[in-house]
């Protein structure tokens, strides 16, 4: 029985590999995050850096809608470091009592304001393509943080026979080859803090690390209380088979 | 009862309180009828017979999360999107309980189909249990447009695809088919009218299904579980009492099933979902590659095999009746399979068909997780008319032409007599199935 059950999941897992192979693009080798795994966690520096790393290079085309500044205490932030980020930026609000939209440096509670005013802009500013919003996108590509760390460093120079459109770039990871977005990192494209060496890998893997907390911030939690519920659910059961055999021992 | 317990003035008040509302509404006795020492059920069940229970959880499971779910969402085009990910982000526990949700639809399809298997291996819809099996596959199919609906709620990629995707099916319905797709749309496109609608359904067909479970269980208590044998209990010594033994082997199978779906819940709750869907809707982007939900693959697969038209009939129309009868197909089977004799064990050519019918919807499965194109769509091909040579050809065929094995003339007969072998050995079959 627990057998077939197994079975059965293997199935789902075969056929769920199977789609993912379907799609197109090379082939992405799963890396070693601190987040996976039945005790994963964030690492709260790579956290920060990576956030830098979003901050400095991809906030000047790609939105973080479903982020806001309070959110950012789950990397380690305290409260007057989170203030001073969120003013950092501007936000529209209003109407005042005069009726009149205003703008003012944003609070903790706002969300990450996007670098276009909306999808037209964004498309006219970056040669016909929409940058993606980073907020779940951890979670909207197959392969996950995996995808997007290689695909980050990915850049290539095209195969032989490969025209590429004009604006494109080519990257093996993405589907098709041909990417609307520029290479991002080539070394020391930002200057950590903590004095880590800000390589294309490190830059690639920080901010991989970033946009799945973004995409999961309660990643930590759940894993947390699976552990718990999973501890809790083996004794339980094996209470609960111990009672079977003991109503059943007098048929046999 | 114990003198000592009887004269626990606690107890008597309860017992009397309990007496007092059985005269006056039998409920306790219904109860005991239902799940109780009053429901006498085969004694050889094997750990197979666990799934309807587990199905029964599953369900609870679905209407409890969807409740609170429902409780937090907004069904508009502008905002399904958003609503979803203010759940998993700024809802207490709101990433608990839609995870619980999404994978909990996935998990009632894995002890459904496994359910409708067992069913099927050890002829279950046979007499007089046909309107058992025709009420279970209702059952199915009230799933399927469950979770269709709710697929499309979050407003993702994928939810506005399959939605557009299998709405448009209905247009290949000669003469009416534009107007019925019109209708189900609320619009000329899948909008917001789309939306409600299939919000108020969602909320609907959960309530439905428990109607019908209701009845599917009072088809149920009329003659009992069928058996691993699959021949009638001839008295009491064939039965044992629903409660204690089979509580206590749903419970533990109970237990079972929550470490294994809690076990996806917190550690690879997105294992199921289609990455696409985290990507909001869209009309102006198709995504390159549209599939369904695992449980639909194999339908899907069907759908997509037909790439000819015969005479007056599209390939589409034919895909789409072709998809539909796939299902429809099930009830029917109590007469497509007239051998008198219910369990696949005393049906040597049966059994292997079973298993065949088995590997061919998983095959189905892989196809419909594939791009159309072959060789995927020969394989897909092929195995959509086996699966109907299955139903139609083979197990009509095999009614006459199968020589069954001897039937034990009951249930407690290996027990009882033994054979020469000791009583404990009749529980090994029993204890392997774990």
């Amino acid at each position: 029985m627990k057998r077939l059950i197994i079975s059965a999941a293997a199935a789902i897992i075969t056929l769920h590999a199977g789609a993912a192979v379907a799609a197109e693009g090379k082939e992405i080798s799963a890396r070693d995050w601190s987040f996976s795994g039945v005790f994963g966690t964030f690492d709260r520096a790579a956290l920060q850096r990576g956030f830098q790393v979003y901050r400095e290079i991809c906030a000047g085309c790609h939105s973080l809608r479903l982020i806001a500044f309070r959110n950012l205490a789950d990397l380690g932030y305290g409260e007057e470091e989170i203030k001073a980020f969120a003013a950092e930026y501007t936000v529209v609000d209003g109407p005042n009592d005069e009726g009149e939209m205003f703008e003012r440096a944003a609070i903790p509670s706002d969300r990450f304001p996007s670098p276009f005013p909306n999808d037209k802009a964004a498309a006219a500013a970056n040669n016909g393509a929409v940058p993606p919003d980073l907020s779940l996108i951890a979670k909207a590509r197959k392969g996950g943080p995996d995808y997007l760390h290689a695909f980050l460093i990915g850049y290539e120079e095209p195969p032989e026979g490969v025209e590429l459109l004009e604006g494109t770039s080519y990257n093996g990871y993405f589907p098709g080859g041909q990417v609307a977005m520029p290479q991002p990192f080539f070394g020391d494209d930002v200057e950590y803090g903590d004095g880590t060496a800000a390589t294309a890998e490190q830059l690639a893997a920080d901010v991989s690390n970033f946009l799945m907390w973004a995409a999961e911030p309660n990643l930590e939690e759940r894993i947390r209380m699976g552990r718990g519920v999973i501890i809790f659910l083996l004794v339980f059961t094996a209470l609960l088979y111990a009672a079977k055999r003991k109503v059943w021992a007098d048929l046999h | 009862m114990s003198d000592g317990k009887a004269n626990n003035p606690l107890v008597r008040m309860v017992g009397g309180t309990i007496k007092w509302i059985e005269y006056r509404l039998p409920i306790f006795s219904f109860i005991d009828h239902a799940v109780g020492r009053g429901y006498p059920s085969p004694r050889n069940l094997s750990y197979w017979w666990n799934f309807g229970s587990l199905a029964g959880l599953a369900l609870v499971i679905m209407i409890m999360t969807g409740i609170m779910l429902a409780m937090q969402y907004t069904p508009h085009v502008d905002y399904a999107f958003d609503s979803v990910e203010r759940i998993m982000r700024d809802v207490n526990y709101g990433w608990l309980l839609r995870y619980l949700h999404t994978n909990g639809g996935s998990f009632f399809f894995i002890v459904v189909y496994i359910h409708v298997f067992r069913g099927l291996y050890y002829g279950s819809y046979k007499e007089p249990r046909e309107l058992l099996w025709i009420l279970g596959v209702a059952l199915l199919v009230l799933m399927m447009m469950g979770a269709f609906t709710g697929y499309v709620l979050p407003w993702g990629q994928m939810s506005y695809w399959a939605a557009t995707v299998i709405t448009n099916l209905f247009s290949a319905i000669p003469l009416v088919g534009d107007w019925i797709v019109t209708w189900l749309w609320g619009g000329f496109a899948v909008d917001n009218p789309t939306l409600n609608r299939f919000y108020a359904l969602h909320y609907l067909i959960p309530f439905v299904i428990v109607g019908v479970v209701l009845l599917h269980i009072w088809a149920l208590h009329r003659f009992g579980s069928n058996n691993p044998l699959g021949i009638d209990t001839k008295g009491p010594q064939d039965t044992i009492p629903f409660h204690p033994y089979y509580t206590a082997k749903d419970a533990y199978g109970v237990g079972v099933f929550l470490l294994l779906f809690t076990a996806v819940v917190f550690f690879a709750p997105n294992l199921m979902a289609e990455p696409e869907n985290y990507i909001p809707a869209n009309p102006l982007v198709t995504p390159a590659h549209i599939v369904p939900e695992w449980y639909f693959l194999p339908y899907y697969a069907i759908l997509r095999s037909v790439t000819f038209d015969i005479w007056f009939l599209s390939a589409k129309l034919i895909g789409v009746l072709l998809m539909f009868g796939s299902v429809l197909i099930l009830f029917v089977i109590p007469w497509l399979d007239r051998s008198p004799v219910r369990s696949a064990k005393f049906r040597p050519i049966y059994k292997q068909f079973f298993w065949i019918l088995l590997a061919d919807c998983v095959v189905l499965g892989w196809v419909g997780a594939n791009p159309a194109e072959p060789p995927y769509l020969y394989f897909g091909q092929a195995a959509t008319a086996y699966y109907f040579f299955h139903f139609l050809i083979l197990l009509p065929l095999l009614s006459f032409f199968e020589r069954p094995r001897p039937l034990p003339s009951s249930i407690s007969e290996p027990v009882l007599k033994g054979g020469g072998t000791p009583a404990g050995a009749a529980a090994k079959p029993m204890e392997k199935a774990r």
